[in-house]
């Protein structure tokens, strides 16, 4: 039990640490790679918690998709970073006010409150013996809550068509392949065979 | 030191929550750092949720969890597109001062 309590210190404090130098770092592209330092130990604290699953979801889709767009944004566009920080530090007293007082009211929430003897009850699934975390979710994903899966499905499959459609542009004077006019070329237009005489070329 | 209870999740989420608004306050002109707070604080709620499945011992959490991180993906890849259009537009990603779509 005290690895496990070590584990849950060093992954939250990696975390939370991670999290400041994301919303500070003087480079968006260290804030990137710090924000996937953040997932990979969010990631840790949910197998911490026996969520198996969604600690690898995380790590996959967040790691290997999110933050790799973000990457390629930062990257791609070509951005003056330090005019941007023009003012960086005007905002740092009413940040820090609101985050302290937000972070007071959630820590005195957040230790001070119990779970009614009688909820548990109500459970609309509760956790099965014996079967793996992945399986578990699966049996209930896959039937009870096939609707929302499926409309989770329609979400992405909206986003990325939407992001598609935003970023799609046709520039002039760029030459692009036309298949229509490739097939419905004739030999006619295309082949000719001129007579060429002796001693005279074309 | 004391058993890991769910108090400590609660906290460490409210933590991470706070960061990313803090975050979001800090960085008012660079929409890439906006983006990267509101994951912070997706992935917070995450936390939240997993914490209190894992201790109530009640699966839907999970379920819910898994449809935030659905929602954040799709939020992201929409926001980086609008700010992919956005810096062709306008050549900068400022957006302190986005008003040109004020009537």
């Amino acid at each position: 039990m005290l690895l496990a309590t070590i584990a849950f210190y060093l992954f939250s404090g990696v975390l939370i640490a991670a999290a400041l130098m994301v919303v500070s770092a003087r480079n968006p592209v260290h804030s990137v790679l710090f924000l996937i330092l953040a997932f990979f130990n969010a990631a840790a604290l949910f197998v911490l918690l026996g969520a198996e699953f969604l600690a690898m979801v995380l790590v996959v889709v967040y790691v290997g998709a999110v933050a790799v767009l973000f990457l390629f944004v930062v990257m791609m566009l070509d951005i003056d970073f330090v005019e941007l920080r023009q003012g960086f530090l005007n905002y740092v007293p009413v940040g820090l006010t609101i985050g302290l007082v937000l972070l007071a009211e959630l820590v005195i929430l957040g230790s001070a409150w119990a779970v009614a003897p009688a909820a548990s009850a109500g459970y609309a699934h509760p956790t099965p013996e014996g079967v793996t975390n992945t399986e578990a979710l699966g049996r209930i994903l896959y039937t009870n809550y096939v609707h929302v899966f499926q409309g989770a499905g329609m979400v992405l499959l909206v986003a990325m068509i939407g992001a598609i459609v935003l970023t799609l542009r046709h520039r002039e004077g760029v030459k692009r392949q036309n298949v229509r006019t490739q097939v419905g070329r004739r030999r006619a237009e295309a082949v000719e065979l001129p007579k060429v005489r002796p001693g005279e070329g074309l | 030191m004391a058993e890991i209870g769910l108090s400590h999740y609660l906290i460490v989420a409210a933590t991470l929550f706070t960061i990313g608004i803090f975050g979001i306050f800090l960085n008012r002109k660079n929409v890439i750092i906006i983006l990267m707070s509101v994951e912070l604080i997706l992935l917070a709620v995450n936390i939240n949720l997993v914490a209190f499945s894992s201790f109530l011992g009640d699966l839907t959490g999970q379920v819910f969890a898994l449809l935030v991180l659905t929602v954040a993906a799709a939020e992201a890849a929409i926001g980086l597109a609008i700010l992919v259009v956005y810096f062709r537009n306008r050549g900068s990603i400022a957006v302190e001062d986005v008003n040109t779509m004020r009537g």
